[in-house]
């Protein structure tokens, strides 16, 4: 009886926030759905009429929309790829009793902190302007021409952007991981006499697979949601991704029936992205 | 062969000393176990000898020469971890042969290898799980796998059955003095457990804060202890220690008798005392006594005792099985 009475307390006192939560989550995607279907568009208000799977057909059917695609696919990988890579070799690094340790620590987790506009501002301007940035007057000062970033390579320049911002992510939760290496096997590794390069590639390596899947997961979701790097730079013609098309055709183009049918898009994609990497979490959990 | 020289040992972390001065020599095959309370630096030798820790000053002499500089895979001897360390994604194959495949064995021979240990060990029908898929003992038993392949100069234990539980420590306890037999080789073996102590060494090396109090087989320390800390610490329960008028008596500082050396009766003795606690194991019963200015007595009586708490009884030390201690610890003898 009395344990019935604290279940039904406990379901009363959780409700609300589930509630909200819930409708947090599903108003703004049934109405995104909505307004997938109709013809909406902000030059013609009040003229909405429903039409079915037009805008899908209009926005799938969209060259920018493959463009797009790839390019948010290029830039989850290559930001992934460099932020792993880079993450384990900076933990294995600050791993190591080196002189001034803590501030290192301090400084390589620092970029994390910084607003993603406020970092490609910086960057934009300051490091990869042709004329008054850093790499300018680099290579000017060896002989070079100087790259103007944005304009030749713009998707290369935001995943520089990108991978910087998220590199400090990696390399805090890789080291974390290194140090919770238990202390007795790096001593048994220590008797079997295993050379530096079999002892990171045996010992450590696999100690790091569950810290990297979580890595992977969690950087992707945030990666397919990069927007404030592209727009800021002023990169979103030729490096924009899914949520840049979204944004440009809901308010450059005033065509929200469009923007929700390739916001619904995203979702799709994301959910397919999430499936097969939640799996592969599993199984990394389990083993 | 497998003989270890420590020679004036020492070992300091910053200002702190640890091991102010170890002199020891360890035979070909001795089984040898190193035993102290919690901090005395049993470990911190051991892992001395490892090469886990570099030495402050001194030589470790193996087989004749000195090793104290030497890397840890250098030196020829294997460890058995507390806490097992074994590798957790390979398999019980893998970490066995992984020591043989960082020294580039060829291929044929560690195979050959590992299936004799794991036949040796009983390991052969768990060679393809993981760790985390074996009992504590499996695991016990892996770690020493991983030990024996090696073809080690000496083992060295690192108080290899502490994760155990108590029945299966008593298993190991055998398994491992059976492996002592028939390898012959050089082990050392560090506890804090006076059980496991007695029963597996050849020789018990007592540690106390850094310094090695006495080393000696296990009945030489039982029965001629060199101080009042090797006498508290080799026995159970605890030998008692009267001080004052008692020990004049023997001119000695301190007197020392174990529990089992004391004589019981309910009319006449040579202390007199009250039954405070009596503890029941079956074959044995420990009566806690208030003796009145000699303190709190501890006296084993065989089978149960008939009297219980609060009767009052007379004890009486036993001749020849009274240790004397001076003023400073040592034995008087």
């Amino acid at each position: 009886m009395a344990t019935q009475q604290t279940r039904l307390l406990g379901k009363l006192a959780v409700a609300p926030s589930v509630i909200v939560l819930f409708l947090w989550m599903i108003v703004p995607l049934a109405l995104t759905i909505y307004f997938s279907l109709l013809r909406y568009n902000l030059l013609d208000p009040g003229n909405e009429s429903f039409v079915g799977f037009f805008n899908y057909e209009y926005f799938l059917s969209d060259p920018a929309f493959f463009a797009a695609i790839g390019n948010s696919l290029k830039l989850v990988f290559a930001v992934l790829a460099i932020s792993i890579v880079g993450g384990t070799l900076l933990a294995l690094l600050l791993d190591q009793a080196i002189v001034g340790r803590n501030i290192v620590r301090l400084m390589v987790i620092a970029p994390f902190f910084i607003m993603p506009t406020v970092s490609a501002l910086v960057w934009k301007n300051m490091f990869m302007h042709p004329v008054s940035g850093l790499f300018a007057w680099l290579m000017k000062s060896v002989g070079l021409e100087p790259i103007d970033w944005f304009a030749q390579y713009p998707l290369t320049a935001v995943i520089i952007m990108v991978a910087w911002q998220w590199l400090p992510f990696a390399t805090l939760i890789l080291l974390t991981a290194i140090q919770s290496l238990d202390e007795e096997q790096k001593e048994a590794a220590e008797m079997d006499g295993t050379p530096p390069i079999s002892y990171f590639y045996y010992i450590v390596l696999p100690h790091l697979a569950r810290p990297i899947t979580v890595v992977i997961l969690i950087e992707t979701i945030f990666l397919l949601n990069v927007f404030a790097e592209i727009y800021v730079t002023g990169s979103g013609g030729p490096a924009g991704n899914l949520p840049y098309l979204v944004y440009f055709q809901g308010l450059l183009n005033f065509d929200v029936g469009g923007a929700s049918a390739g916001g619904i898009v995203a979702v799709v994609l994301a959910n397919i992205v999430a499936f097969f990497l939640i799996r592969m979490i599993g199984r990394n959990l389990e083993g | 062969m497998g003989t270890i020289v420590l020679k004036d040992v020492q070992k300091r972390f910053g200002d702190v000393t640890i091991i102010p001065n170890a002199n020891l020599a360890i035979e070909n095959g001795e089984f040898v176990v190193f035993v102290g309370p919690s901090g005395c630096g049993k470990s911190t030798l051991l892992r001395l000898i490892a090469g886990l820790e570099d030495v402050s000053a001194g030589e470790i002499i193996i087989d004749g020469s000195n090793a104290a500089q030497l890397p840890p895979a250098k030196r020829g001897l294997s460890m058995v971890f507390q806490s097992y360390a074994l590798y957790p994604h390979m398999s019980v194959r893998n970490n066995i042969a992984f020591g043989l495949k960082m020294a580039g064995q060829p291929k044929a021979e560690i195979d050959a290898k590992v299936a004799k240990a794991a036949q040796v060990l009983n390991l052969a029908d768990y060679l393809d799980r993981k760790p985390r898929q074996l009992s504590g003992g499996q695991r016990q038993r892996v770690a020493i796998g991983r030990a024996i392949v090696r073809q080690p100069k000496a083992f060295l234990f690192d108080e290899p059955l502490s994760n155990l539980d108590a029945a299966l420590r008593v298993n190991m306890r055998i398994e491992i003095m059976q492996l002592h037999k028939s390898l012959g080789a050089t082990m050392i073996y560090v506890t804090h457990d006076q059980v496991e102590a007695m029963t597996m060494a050849d020789r018990i090396v007592v540690l106390n804060k850094g310094n090695i109090e006495q080393v000696g087989s296990p009945l030489e320390l039982y029965n001629r202890p060199d101080s009042l800390f090797v006498a508290g610490f080799i026995g159970s329960p605890k030998m008692n220690f009267l001080t004052g008028e008692a020990a004049t008596k023997h001119q000695a500082h301190t007197i020392g008798v174990r529990p089992e050396h004391i004589a019981l009766s309910d009319r006449a003795g040579e202390w007199e005392g009250t039954i405070a606690l009596a503890e029941h194991l079956g074959a044995d019963t420990f009566l806690h006594i208030d003796a009145g200015r000699h303190g709190r007595l501890t006296v084993r009586a065989a089978g149960e005792y008939h009297l219980g708490p609060g009767s009052k009884i007379w004890l009486t030390p036993e001749k020849g099985r009274i240790h004397r201690f001076d003023d400073k610890g040592r034995a008087i003898r």
